[in-house]
């Protein structure tokens, strides 16, 4: 990257409420059904049709509010922002201008555990989000889908604070991570319900003054956030470098050309005409409603991370792994919960039951799979009623069936053999039947143990207790040496 | 006689005594719509008389079987044709909206189907409820049935013209600076404007939506109260609905008003105002002293500055609501150009009448970047000011009266270029829609043969004692109930 | 304040209309004598008086999150009354950028 200049990225997000129905109608809040299929008069936009908000909309935003410490604003109210567009059936968004819901935030953002910067969240509000436009090149139409029109957003606008490309990736990451702990989105950029426009100017270090910046649109993942970026520091540079003038223009990136080009200039911008909105009263938030939103937030990522790190000793990687994931980390705290062993529980669930997660279809709350089914797991082989390996088979047969660990040992007969009379038996049968391992044995040959013990828990199909068992071949083994 | 002289209520009670049927009152509707509204013209669309009658027949089978009915069931009505209803169309008088059939109904429109009331046909109106004289609709002109030489004024037109020629028994308007009580004054009929909130505008094509309202269009002021009984009520959709008991308006009709307090803004019945309409309404009030009524003098110097305000406000609204018509769900779509510009400014221009377009400008350069605070904020501030005089006045009186109109209805054609002079047609109805405040028109004279009306303005949700007030002055006036007298081509 | 021929084209197409020059001419007449008399609003100090955006004391209403699926006779009555749909889109010319 070149270093003659301070790269400066605000960014402007937009997430998507995971609410039931849509913002001002009671049309499903559903991606990739029919075209049109989730519509309703008010929706569409129809002549005399009017809005009504959602409350589990106003009550998500708060959240994510909460979340980005930002402060409420007791008094909000919408407004609309008029623009002529096809998938705009009303030709107005319905928006919040003077008076947003949030101000003042801020978000920390981390780079392998340490502190990069605290970007300032700059204001939150609501809106409606848009229908969907297709066209494909060359064709002589677009088509327009209303079924995404007034699903409801939230947009998060960041002060001009982040320094790279990489940190405004690292800070989208961070957003996700919170917006999806407090389950107020599903944040899929891949389905738009997270999406993200940033502005990006550069100035020579040592400048008090910002540059010229630029609108950068169509970034539709983490990775094309930062190459885009990427590649509009480099060719802003390039201009600077030459002496020439950065344009104010809006600029689209293509991912697959790994450019950007220009959308519209300053001439092509828009004048909004943004007026308050008469169809909809102000909002007002009470302080008891704001009290319960802040009651029910849950902790957030960062401080729950630490308190991992001091309650139960976790190393910063697995606290790190174990809270980048709300529901792997309440699944944690309930295993710990039942079963006290933070590190033993830790290490099985990062290991063998994370990789069955993965292979999961559905969330991690959905499995059949249980901190209850953990927890007896490992209670059976601390008692060592099952062996290491035994509880990795009942590991994957538990989480295909959602059987208790304790019955599917009953039900295979999977229990390890801890009787020393039941364990005799075996092993007397083994040194009979394999005179010239013990004979080796008794000529210094130590090792032939080992094979002895293979025999015993091949014949005990694995149940053996495995210390047991040496215990007793070494004891047998010296009587007979006498 | 004839059933069409008959008030709603008259008509009701005729109905629910078994002495006439429904089908009875439709035919003779329909006889006196094929008498009259060739020259009246208030129609945009009339249902078959087949459809209506089938509508009728179903209400007598149900009075028949004993099922107990809303008062006005099995009587005939006209919609504004800018109430949505499914299926039929609902075109604002706008080109734009030529036969565009909405895919569902108001919450006016499913009410009074509800109650059983006929639909007959929408009325016609000036486009998008802008103009005073139903000049402005796209399709045709309604004449005022007591001078068909004259407006029936606007943007009501219709539904005032076709109540006051017998060719409905009531009807509903919208009103946003006096759409429903300046016609109303122009036929001598009363139309009432309900408190902002009171009556559900959802299914109301917008013009303004932080003035718009939907009232009745009736012969009487009972039958005004009957009507907004079964239109007004919270309706969760629509925000700006106001959640309250549902009053009995019926109920406060023939109570004394004796000892109510009456104001009257000076500044009301100055400059402009025509000497014989201010001799009727100050001679109306004299007769509510008769009747213990005091009348006191108030000064609401704000009200100078209604109308800029107003044509502010409402015409940044409008810019908005009517973005909407681009041509590409609904309505007039004009595809020759070769793209998505081409078709919006094809589709605009040709489906927009220059009043709505004049105001679709004012409206667009008001909220435009730069002139937001010279204009749409002042004008919002100045709502402040009118309200907070409004409500000082509302302290220690009970109502405002005003003259509706500062003249009576003028002649076709006769304001028609002159966009200004138009406007000031609303200068005392205004004040009403900005301050959202409840005012009804009643005829209280005539001068040249054309009615008078004079407006009742109240406290927000005061309706039922403007109701009683308004009942006692009309009887006192003995105006109760005319029809216009009409030559007609045969009888 | 006077309203220029510029201005009434630029707000012309703000809105999405398009005049004649002898529509402008007459426009921009109209308009000023308009802007005039609204200009009266001038007279009147307004400094300290707070925008009455809502006339009602109204505030925070409010829908409980709950779906209605949508309405195939609803949605079959909408795309009869568009000028032009394919496979339940609405078809539009070219956007261009």
């Amino acid at each position: 990257m070149p270093a003659a200049y301070e790269v400066i990225i605000g960014l402007e997000v937009h997430v998507e409420l995971h609410t039931t129905s849509k913002m001002f109608c009671a049309c499903p809040n559903r991606f990739g059904a029919e075209p049109n299929t989730n519509t309703c008069p008010v929706c569409l936009g129809l002549p005399g049709s009017l809005p009504v908000f959602n409350k589990n909309a106003l009550e998500l935003a708060l959240r994510a509010a909460l979340a980005l410490n930002c402060r409420v604003n007791r008094y909000s109210r919408f407004a609309r922002k008029n623009y002529f567009y096809p998938d705009l059936p009303k030709a107005y968004q319905i928006s919040q201008y003077e008076f947003p819901l949030a101000a003042h935030g801020q978000l920390a953002v981390y780079k392998n555990r340490e502190l990069l910067r605290n970007v300032k969240i700059e204001r939150l509000h609501l809106e409606e989000d848009a229908g969907k436009l297709l066209h494909d090149e060359g064709q002589a139409y677009s088509y327009v889908d209303y079924n995404r029109c007034g699903v409801p957003l939230v947009e998060i606008v960041t002060g001009p604070d982040l320094r790279s490309p990489e940190e405004a990736r690292i800070f989208l990451e961070t957003l996700r991570r919170t917006l999806l702990y407090t389950r107020i989105s599903d944040c899929k950029m891949e389905e738009g319900s997270l999406r993200c426009d940033a502005n990006i100017s550069l100035r020579p270090w040592g400048s008090e003054t910002l540059g010229q910046k630029v609108e950068i649109k169509n970034m539709n993942s983490f990775k094309a956030v930062q190459r885009g970026l990427e590649y509009e520091v480099k060719r802003q540079a390039e201009i600077l470098d030459r002496g020439g003038r950065i344009n104010q223009e809006t600029r689209r990136w293509h991912e697959d050309k790994g450019m950007t080009d220009e959308m519209r200039s300053k001439e092509g911008e828009q004048d909004y005409r943004y007026f308050p909105e008469p169809d909809l009263p102000p909002v007002i938030v009470e302080d008891s409603l704001l009290t319960r939103i802040g009651t029910e937030l849950p902790e957030l990522p960062l401080p729950r991370y630490r308190r991992l790190l001091a309650e139960y000793g976790l190393t910063p990687y697995q606290a790190e792994i174990i809270t980048g994931d709300r529901d792997l980390a309440d699944f944690y705290e309930e295993t710990v919960r039942i079963y006290y062993e933070p590190q033993k529980a830790a290490n099985w669930l990062l290991g063998d039951v994370l990789k069955l997660f993965k292979q999961f279809p559905g969330a991690i709350k959905q499995s059949p799979f249980t901190p209850l089914h953990l927890a007896q797991l490992l209670k059976l082989v601390d008692g060592e009623q099952i062996s290491g390996r035994t509880a990795k088979e009942v590991l994957e047969e538990s989480f295909n069936s959602g059987k208790m660990p304790e019955l599917i040992v009953r039900e295979k007969s999977l229990g390890q053999i801890s009787e020393s009379h039941e364990l005799e038996k075996v092993v007397d049968t083994v040194l009979r039947e394999n005179g010239a391992a013990v004979r080796d044995y008794r000529e210094g040959h130590k090792k032939a143990v080992t094979f002895l013990m293979g025999s015993v828990m091949k014949a005990t199909g694995g149940k053996a207790n495995p210390q047991l068992v040496i215990a007793l071949l070494e004891e047998k083994l010296a009587k007979i040496g006498e | 006689m004839h059933l069409f002289t008959l008030t709603a209520v008259e008509a009701a009670q005729a109905l629910q005594r078994r002495e006439i049927s429904s089908v009875q009152l439709v035919r003779d509707i329909y006889d006196r719509i094929d008498n009259v509204e060739p020259q009246v013209r208030g129609f945009i669309s009339l249902l078959s008389r087949e459809e209506a009658l089938a509508a009728a027949e179903n209400v007598d089978r149900m009075l028949k079987q004993g099922v107990s009915l809303s008062p006005l069931a099995g009587i005939p009505m006209a919609l504004k044709d800018n109430i949505c209803t499914n299926g039929i169309p609902t075109t604002c008088a706008s080109l734009i909206l030529k036969g565009y059939r909405p895919p569902y109904d108001a919450h006016v429109t499913t009410a009074l189907r509800e109650a059983g009331a006929i639909l007959i046909g929408k009325s016609n109106m000036d486009e998008f409820a802008m103009g005073s004289s139903t000049e402005n609709s796209a399709y045709h002109l309604t004449c005022n049935p007591w001078d068909l030489q004259r407006v029936p004024g606007g943007s009501s037109g219709g539904s005032a013209a076709l109540v006051a020629a017998g060719e409905v028994f009531f009807a509903l308007g919208s009103d946003t600076g006096g759409s429903i009580r300046q016609p109303a004054s122009f036929c001598g009929v009363v139309g009432l404007k309900p408190t902002y909130g009171l009556v559900s505008r959802y299914g109301l094509i917008a013009f303004a939506s932080s003035l718009d309202q939907i009232g009745p269009l009736t012969r009487d002021v009972q039958d005004c109260a009957y009507v907004l009984e079964i239109i007004a009520g919270h309706d969760p959709r629509d925000s700006t609905s106001v959640s309250r008991e549902k009053e009995r308006y019926t109920a406060y009709l023939g109570k004394e008003i004796k000892g109510q307090r009456v104001a009257l803004p000076v500044e009301c019945f100055g400059e402009g105002l025509e000497k014989e309409i201010k001799e009727l309404v100050m001679g109306a009030l004299a007769k509510c002293t008769e009747v213990g009524v005091s009348v006191y003098e108030a000064s609401a110097p704000s009200t100078a500055y209604a109308l800029p305000a107003y044509y502010l406000v409402a015409p940044a609204e409008a810019s908005s609501n009517l973005a909407r018509y681009d041509g590409i769900q609904y309505g007039l779509s004009i595809r020759s150009g070769s793209n998505l510009l081409d078709l919006y400014y094809a589709t605009r221009s040709k489906g927009f009448g220059a009043e709505v377009k004049r105001r679709i400008m004012l409206g667009t350069y008001a909220l435009s970047s730069g002139y937001y605070d010279a204009y749409y904020l002042k004008a919002l501030k100045m709502r402040t000011l009118i309200r907070q005089e409004f409500e000082s006045i509302f302290k220690d009186h009970d109502f405002i009266v005003t003259p509706t109109s500062p003249t009576v209805a003028f002649k076709i054609g006769e304001q028609k270029d002159d966009p200004l002079t138009m406007y000031l047609n609303d200068i005392y109805t205004i004040t009403a829609n900005l301050c959202g405040f409840p005012a009804i028109s009643i005829p209280c004279g005539f001068v040249e043969g054309m009615p008078v009306g004079l407006q009742v303005i109240g406290r927000p949700f005061d309706e039922g004692r403007m109701l009683q007030f308004c009942y006692v002055l009309e009887s006192l006036l003995g105006l109760k109930g005319r029809l216009a007298e009409m030559k007609l081509k045969e009888e | 304040m006077k309203i220029s021929r510029k201005e009434v084209e630029h707000v012309a197409a703000l809105a999405r209309l398009a005049f004649s020059p002898e529509e402008v001419e007459l426009f921009t007449r109209q308009f000023n004598d308009i802007l005039d008399y609204i200009n009266k609003l001038n007279e009147i100090d307004l400094e300290d008086v707070e925008p009455t955006s809502h006339v009602q004391p109204l505030h925070t209403v409010l829908r409980e999150d709950e779906a209605v699926p949508g309405d195939s006779a609803l949605l079959e009555a909408v795309l009869r009354e568009a000028p032009e749909t394919e496979n339940g889109f609405f078809k539009v010319p070219p956007v261009i950028d």
